[in-house]
C-alpha cells in the first residue's frame, strides 16, 4: 500500500478560554490517498473546519494542537517551525475558503495576488509568474484571462471569485486541498459548477482533496469517501456509497435520513430531535447519547472508540462485540 | 463619478455659504463697527458719515452681497487693531501656520503609523506598553501643557531649542519659510511635536485599531493559507488595507491641526494665522477673527473635497461604486 | 476631539441568579462592577476622580488662604518655593506666586472653577444635544436634515475654534469687561454650543431604530402621548452611550476651558482656573519659578487623565462586543 497524502492520527485541538480548556476535536484519525476525496461532514461546531484548519497549521492561540500526528506524504507536518510549515502551505497544501467575497483582498489586482502567490513558492520570473496566472484562470474557466488578470475582486461575481480562489489554492500544485465549505457562500446554480471543478481538478492533477460540509448531498455527489463529524469526533467514517446507504451510526443514520432523495419520495425526512451540545457542556460518554433512540447505560459513561465494521469504522457501542455479547 | 465630486462641490459651497452668513452676522451685529474706528468723542454727523461711508445703512441683504462679493477676492476689510487690510495681515501669517502644520502632520503621521504598527503586531511587549501609555498622555495632556513642558526642558533647563518665534525665515515669493536656515530649522522642532502628539495619539489608535481589524479579515487567513511570508503579509496586504481609512482620516485631520495650531501658536509666540485669531479674539478685533473663520473653513471644506477625491481613486471598490446617491 | 467609538446597544446584566437580594448586592454581582474590580488602573483613576472632586467641594475648608481676596495676601510671601526645598516656608506647602498667592491654595479654588464649568458645560451640551437629537428623530423629514446637516459641519470643525468664537462675540456683544461670573457662564455656553454633536447623534440614532418597533406603534394606538413614549421608553436605552460620552465630554470640556484660558480668553485672573493659573505661572518659568506652573499642570493633567482612564472603562464595560 501506498503512503497516503494525508494522515491524521488521534488528533486533538484544543482551545484555552479565560476559567477552562475546551477540547473541539479529539481522537480525529484519518487517511487520504492520492487522487481520492475524502468528504468531511457535521452540524456546524462539530469540528469540521478546526481539523482543515490544524492540518494546515492555522490553529492560532488561544487555540492549539495538544495531542495528536499529522503526516503530509509521510512527513510529520503537525509540530514544524511557523516558518517551515508557511512553506508548505499553499506550496503543497491548498486551501478554499467559505466566502469568496471576503477571500480575496479587494485593493489588489487578482493577477497580483495569483504572481505573488506563485513568486512565494516557485522559482519564477515576474513575466513566468504572470503567463502561469494567465494558464491557472483559464483552467479555472475564467473567460479571457489575458485581461481579467488586471481586474480587481469587486469586478467579479462570487461564483468567479470562487474561481478565482481555486486558482489560488492550485497555483502550486499542491498534493492536497483543504475546501472548506467552498459552495456555502453560492448561488444553487454555481454550486454545482464549483463542485465538479473540484473534482475535474482532483483527479486531472492527482490531488487529494478534503472537502469539508454541511451539506451532505455535495459529500454524496463528490467524494470518494465520508467522514461524519459530531461534537469534535469521528462518529463514521467510510466509503461515500456505503455511508450514505447503510449507515450505523445512529447520528449518520439521522443525518441520511435528512437528505432528500428523487427515488424515496414515500419516505419521511427524519429529523434528529435536539441539537449538538456547546464544547463547554459536552455529555460524559458518547456525546450523542441525550440525542440517541438507542442510548444505554454504557453510552451515557463510557466514550466509544472507533470500530471497524467491514468498509466502516464506527464509533458506536452499539457495533461493541462486548455490547452485543453482554446484551 | 463626475456627479460625485459635483454633487460635492455643491455642498462644499453650501458650507461656506453658511459660514459667510455667520462671519458676517458676526461683523455686522456683534458690536457696531463705527464705535471700532472713530473714537468716543466723535461728533454724531462725523459717526454717520463713517456709518454711511462704510455702507453700514444700505439693506442688510445688500451689506452681506457686498461682504460676500469682497470675501470672494480675499477683502476682509480693515483690522480694528493694526488698521490694516485683514488680508494682508492673514498673508503674511499664512506660510508660518502651513509650515508648522504641515511638519507637525508628517511628525504625526510617521510616528503614529510606526507606533500603531508596531504596538498592532506585537501586543504584549514592553515597548507596546509604553506606546499606550504615551498615547494616553498624548491624549490626556491639554497642548498648551506639553507646549510648556516641553519648553522648560529644551529651552530653559538644556538650553537646546529657541522657546518661541520662528528663527531666521528665507523669502520666496511672498512664501517666508524656515526650512531652510539652521535656526528656523530648530525653533521648527517643538512645536511641530507639540502640534502633532495629539494627531500622532490619534493616528497610532487608529492605525492599531485598524491593523487588528484587517488582520482578522478572511483575505489575510486565505493570504496566510497561501504560504505568503510574514512580512509580506503584514507589510504588503495588512497594511495596505490599513492605511487607506488611516490616510483618509489624517488628511481631514489637517484642517484640525491648523485649527488647533493657535493654541501652539500661542505658546510659541510663533507668527502664524493662530497667533494673530487669539490676539482678535482678546482684542474684539471682529474683522480678523470673521476672516479667520472663513479662511479656516475655506481651507477645510478643500481638504474634505479633495479627501473625498482622492479615496475614491486610492479604493478600487469605490469608483464604481460611486454614482450611487450616498 | 477624539470620535469616541460609543456602544450603541446595552447588554442587560445577567439576571440574579437568586430573587430579592436587594439592588446592592444585585449591583456588586453586576458584570460592570466584575470589570471595574478587574482593573486595578480603573479604581485608581476612580480614586482620584473622587478625591479632586472633594478637594474642589472642600475648597474653603482645605485651603489656608482664600486667594482671591486681596486683603489675605501678603507681598512680603511672594514667590516662596515649595516646602521641601531649601527655601520653602510652612503653611506654603508648594510655594506662592508673585502676589504671595499659596499655589495650593490657588489651585484648590481653580479646580473648583474648572470641575464647575467643566460639569455645567456638559450637562448644558448634553441637554441640547439630547433635546435636538429626539426632535430631529422623532419629526424626522426637513428638521432632522436641518439638525443634522449643521452637526455634520460643525463636526468637521474643532470644538476649540467653536469655543474661541461663541467667546469672542460673547465679548463684543456684551462688551470686554464681563464680571467673573458672567464669564463664566458664556464658558459654559461656549463649551455647550461646541460639545452636542455626539449625543444629538446618539439620540437620534436610537429614536429612528426604537420608532419602528412594535411597541411605539402599539403605545401610539392605545393614545399615549409622543412625549410620553420618548421619555419612558425611548431615551432610557440610550443612558449607557449617553453616559459614556458625557464622561469623556467632561475630559474634553476641562481641557477646552482650560485651554480658553490659558490663551487668555477664558476665565479671569480675578476668579482664576487651572488653565487661568497656568497661564499666569507660564511668564515666571523662565525666571525659574517653576512651581507656578507646574503644580497646577500636574492637577489638570491628573484630573483629566482619571476622567479618561473612567471614560475608557465605562465605554469598554457597556460595550457587549468587547467582552
Amino acid at each position: 500500500m501506498t503512503v497516503p497524502v494525508l494522515s491524521v492520527r488521534n488528533l486533538e485541538v484544543e482551545f484555552l478560554t479565560r476559567s477552562s480548556t475546551l477540547r473541539a476535536i479529539s481522537g480525529v484519525s484519518f487517511d487520504i490517498a492520492k487522487g481520492e476525496v475524502l468528504g468531511v461532514v457535521g452540524e456546524s461546531g462539530a469540528g469540521k473546519s478546526v481539523t482543515g484548519l490544524a492540518v494546515i497549521g492555522l490553529i492560532d492561540p488561544p487555540g492549539r494542537i495538544a495531542r495528536g500526528e499529522i503526516y503530509l506524504s509521510g512527513m510529520r507536518i503537525d509540530h514544524l517551525p511557523p516558518e517551515e510549515i508557511r512553506r508548505i502551505r499553499g506550496k503543497r497544501i491548498g486551501m478554499i475558503f467559505q466566502d469568496p467575497l471576503t477571500s480575496l483582498n479587494p485593493l489588489y489586482r487578482i493577477g497580483d495576488q495569483i504572481v505573488e502567490t506563485i513568486r512565494t513558492h516557485m522559482n519564477l520570473s515576474e513575466s513566468a509568474a504572470r503567463k502561469r496566472a494567465i494558464d491557472l484562470l483559464a483552467e479555472v474557466g475564467i473567460p479571457a484571462p489575458e485581461k481579467r488578470i488586471d481586474a480587481y475582486p469587486h469586478e467579479f461575481s462570487g461564483g468567479m471569485r470562487q474561481r478565482v480562489v481555486i486558482a489560488l489554492a492550485i497555483c502550486a500544485e499542491p498534493e492536497l486541498i483543504i475546501a472548506d465549505e467552498p459552495t456555502t457562500a453560492l448561488d444553487v446554480s454555481v454550486q454545482a459548477q464549483i463542485i465538479s471543478l473540484i473534482k475535474r481538478l482532483g483527479r486531472d492533477h492527482g490531488t487529494a482533496v478534503m472537502l469539508v460540509t454541511h451539506d451532505m448531498g455535495v459529500i454524496a455527489e463528490t467524494s470518494d469517501r465520508v467522514a461524519v463529524m459530531y461534537s469534535g469526533r469521528i462518529a463514521e467514517i467510510g466509503p461515500v456509497q456505503d455511508v450514505v446507504q447503510n449507515p450505523l451510526h445512529p447520528y449518520a443514520k439521522g443525518l441520511m435520513g435528512a437528505i432528500p432523495t428523487l427515488a424515496g419520495e414515500e419516505k419521511r425526512l427524519v429529523q434528529i430531535p435536539g441539537s449538538m451540545p456547546r464544547l463547554s457542556a459536552i455529555p460524559p460518554g458518547c456525546s450523542f447519547n441525550p440525542r440517541c433512540a438507542f442510548a444505554f447505560d454504557r453510552c451515557r459513561v463510557e466514550r466509544p472508540e472507533p470500530i471497524r465494521q467491514g468498509s466502516h469504522a464506527v464509533a458506536c457501542h452499539l457495533y461493541d462485540e462486548a455490547t452485543e455479547t453482554a446484551a | 463619478m463626475l456627479a460625485f465630486t459635483l454633487r460635492r462641490a455643491l455642498q462644499a459651497i453650501g458650507v461656506m455659504i453658511a459660514v459667510g452668513v455667520i462671519a458676517f452676522s458676526m461683523f455686522r451685529f456683534a458690536g457696531d463697527p463705527v464705535n471700532q474706528i472713530v473714537s468716543l468723542d466723535t461728533p454724531a454727523a462725523e459717526r454717520e458719515a463713517v456709518r454711511t461711508s462704510l455702507g453700514l445703512d444700505d439693506p442688510v441683504p445688500v451689506q452681506f452681497a457686498r461682504y460676500f462679493v469682497n470675501a470672494a477676492q480675499f477683502k476682509f476689510g480693515v483690522s480694528y487693531q493694526f488698521r490694516q487690510p485683514v488680508s494682508n495681515l492673514l498673508m503674511e501669517r499664512m506660510p508660518a501656520t502651513l509650515e508648522l502644520a504641515a511638519c507637525a502632520t508628517v511628525f504625526a503621521m510617521v510616528f503614529g503609523i510606526l507606533m500603531g504598527v508596531y504596538s498592532a503586531l506585537r501586543r504584549d511587549t514592553l515597548l507596546t506598553k509604553f506606546f499606550q501609555a504615551v498615547s494616553l498622555i498624548g491624549i490626556s495632556l491639554p497642548t498648551f501643557l506639553i507646549g510648556i513642558l516641553l519648553i522648560y526642558l529644551f529651552s530653559v533647563t538644556l538650553g537646546w531649542l529657541p522657546s518661541f518665534g520662528r528663527g531666521d525665515v528665507v523669502r520666496i515669493g511672498w512664501w517666508t519659510t524656515g526650512l531652510f536656515t539652521l535656526s528656523g530649522l530648530k525653533a521648527l522642532i517643538m512645536p511641530s511635536i507639540t502640534l502633532g502628539l495629539f494627531q500622532m495619539t490619534l493616528i497610532m489608535r487608529l492605525v492599531r485599531a485598524e491593523m487588528l481589524e484587517v488582520l482578522r479579515t478572511d483575505y489575510i487567513r486565505f493570504a496566510r493559507a497561501r504560504g505568503l511570508t510574514t512580512r509580506a503579509i503584514h507589510f504588503g496586504h495588512a497594511l495596505k488595507n490599513t492605511l487607506v481609512p488611516v490616510i483618509t482620516v489624517a488628511g481631514l485631520q489637517f484642517g484640525s491641526v491648523i485649527a488647533f495650531a493657535i493654541i501652539t501658536e500661542t505658546v510659541f509666540q510663533w507668527p502664524g494665522m493662530g497667533l494673530l485669531f487669539v490676539q482678535a479674539v482678546q482684542n474684539v478685533d471682529i474683522p480678523i477673527m470673521a476672516a479667520y473663520l472663513l479662511m479656516v473653513s475655506l481651507i477645510f471644506v478643500t481638504i474634505n473635497l479633495v479627501v473625498d477625491i482622492l479615496y475614491t481613486i486610492v479604493d478600487p471598490r469605490l469608483r464604481s461604486t460611486i454614482s450611487r446617491p450616498a | 476631539m477624539s470620535d469616541a467609538v460609543v456602544p450603541h446597544r446595552v447588554e442587560p446584566g445577567t439576571p440574579p441568579a437568586r430573587a430579592g437580594i436587594g439592588w446592592l448586592k444585585r449591583a456588586l454581582d453586576s458584570d460592570i462592577f466584575y470589570s471595574f474590580r478587574r482593573s486595578r488602573m480603573t479604581m485608581v483613576a476612580a480614586a482620584v476622580t473622587l478625591l479632586f472632586f472633594l478637594l474642589a467641594l472642600f475648597a474653603s475648608q482645605l485651603a489656608v488662604q482664600n486667594p482671591f481676596d486681596p486683603a489675605q495676601l501678603q507681598l512680603m510671601n511672594s514667590r516662596i518655593s515649595p516646602l521641601w526645598t531649601a527655601d520653602g516656608q510652612s503653611p506654603f506647602l508648594l510655594g506662592t506666586d508673585e502676589q504671595g498667592r499659596d499655589v495650593f491654595s490657588a489651585i484648590l479654588y481653580g479646580m473648583r472653577i474648572s470641575l464647575l464649568v467643566g460639569v455645567l458645560g456638559v450637562i448644558f451640551a448634553g441637554a441640547l444635544g439630547i433635546t435636538l437629537g429626539l426632535v430631529a428623530g422623532y419629526v424626522g423629514g426637513a428638521v432632522d436634515g436641518l439638525i443634522m446637516r449643521i452637526a455634520d459641519v460643525q463636526l468637521t470643525f474643532p470644538a476649540i475654534l467653536i469655543a474661541l468664537l461663541v467667546n469672542g462675540v460673547a465679548k463684543s456683544v456684551f462688551g470686554n469687561r464681563l464680571d467673573a461670573m458672567s464669564t463664566l457662564a458664556v464658558l459654559v455656553v461656549a463649551i455647550g454650543l461646541s460639545f452636542w454633536v455626539q449625543y444629538a447623534r446618539t439620540v437620534r440614532g436610537s429614536v429612528m431604530v426604537e420608532k419602528n418597533k412594535d411597541y411605539v406603534a402599539a403605545a401610539q394606538l392605545i393614545g399615549l402621548p409622543a412625549t410620553k413614549i420618548i421619555f419612558r421608553h425611548v431615551l432610557p436605552n440610550t443612558t449607557g452611550p449617553i453616559l459614556v460620552i458625557a464622561t469623556i465630554n467632561l475630559a474634553l470640556a476641562i481641557i477646552t476651558e482650560a485651554t480658553l484660558s490659558f490663551l487668555g480668553a477664558g476665565m479671569p485672573d480675578t476668579m482664576p482656573s487651572l488653565g487661568t493659573l497656568i497661564r499666569i505661572g507660564n511668564n515666571y518659568l523662565f525666571a525659574g519659578e517653576w512651581w507656578i506652573v507646574a503644580f497646577p499642570g500636574i492637577a489638570l493633567a491628573g484630573l483629566i487623565l482619571s476622567i479618561n482612564l473612567l471614560g475608557d472603562w465605562l465605554r469598554d464595560a457597556l460595550n457587549p462586543k468587547l467582552r
